[in-house]
């Protein structure tokens, strides 16, 4: 296998992250409003939470993609 | 044949007046001008609305809205104390929202203008990221001195912990800037190599035959979603980091 053709299938295998964060970004946002529907009262108060979680779940699938754009890039 | 797709080449930051001192290059380039564009949509925006009308025209209350937004945020996450801090979360809210909004706008179509994300560069985001941790790092040993310190050993932590706790909240503390910047950097980068590939499908699909008619209307539909979302990543882009700013500067003010 040649460099640039190892290139491509790492960076599309380092991509696979970003689906990850995908599945972590829903949970964030799934179990916030499955609470929030018992206890809407709560919600509002709750919401700096929310996306402090959601950034931090973000953020991994972010690095993924960084990840897979330097191998991609990479000489 | 279809042409390369060069994603990237959007990003390049091109010299508009070259200028050199010695060896530095301060040339004013595309970045510079799209951030003086950055600051005068700021300064109009904020100008038409603090007229201070009795009775608020649909401006002023926009202007009203995001100052509110702000306010209570810190108000929220810091408490009274946070008063302070608003103009600083204030300008850096605005002019992380009105750059990445300005990156979006579909200037292209106008031959020979196009628009620049200023925020898709870790100089600038980094930049950013620097600032606030400096600020909580002055203010945090302003307030407390070397109490600071304790931040990194949360109350009610057994002894046979400590060394372990604190390793753990170090590393987490210093890591700070760096997701800060590279978060926003990321996102808005990401957001442009995708709209960038999916409107060259759109074009190249249109150029390959039948099959590629139906790709390039698929695209087409995809990228008016895509745009969506963007807009909806550009606001919750600002508002993380700036929440993400209080939040560290809480920590420094009422330490845990």
């Amino acid at each position: 296998m040649d460099f640039a053709s190892a290139q491509v299938i790492g960076a599309g295998l380092a991509a696979i992250g970003v689906g990850a964060a995908a599945v972590g970004v829903g949970n964030v946002f799934g179990s916030f409003l499955e609470s929030a529907l018992r206890n809407p009262a709560a919600a509002d108060s709750q919401q700096g939470r929310l996306f402090i979680g959601f950034a931090a779940a973000e953020l991994l699938g972010l690095i993924a993609f960084a990840v897979a754009m330097i191998i991609l890039y990479a000489r | 044949m279809a042409a390369k797709i060069d994603p990237m080449h959007q990003f390049t930051v091109e010299p508009l007046v070259p200028l050199h001192i010695g060896k530095y290059d301060i040339s004013f380039t595309t970045s510079s001008l799209w951030l003086l564009v950055a600051l005068a949509v700021i300064f109009g925006f904020m100008a038409l609305g603090m007229r201070r009308e009795l009775v608020p025209g649909r401006w002023q209350v926009a202007v009203e809205g995001i100052t509110g937004f702000v306010d209570d945020m810190v108000r929220v996450n810091i408490g009274p104390e946070g008063k302070k801090y608003v103009p600083y979360i204030f300008s850096l809210f605005m002019f992380i929202l009105v750059s990445n909004l300005l990156g979006l706008l579909p200037l292209g179509v106008i031959p020979g203008l196009h628009s620049f994300t200023t925020t898709s560069h870790f100089s600038i985001t980094g930049v950013l990221a620097i600032l606030s941790f400096s600020i909580v790092l002055i203010v945090g040993f302003w307030r407390h001195k070397l109490h600071f310190f304790s931040l990194f050993v949360p109350h009610g932590t057994p002894a046979v912990m400590v060394p372990l706790i604190a390793a753990i909240e170090f590393i987490s503390f210093m890591v700070r800037p760096f997701s800060l910047g590279l978060r926003l950097f990321v996102a808005m980068i990401a957001g442009h190599i995708l709209m960038e590939v999916f409107g060259s499908f759109i074009v190249s699909g249109l150029n390959g035959g039948p099959v590629g008619i139906g790709v390039g209307v698929l695209s087409f539909l995809f990228i008016v979603g895509v745009a969506a979302l963007e807009l909806l990543v550009c606001a919750i882009q600002a508002y993380v980091f700036a929440l993400l700013t209080t939040l560290y500067l809480n920590d420094a003010i009422n330490l845990h």
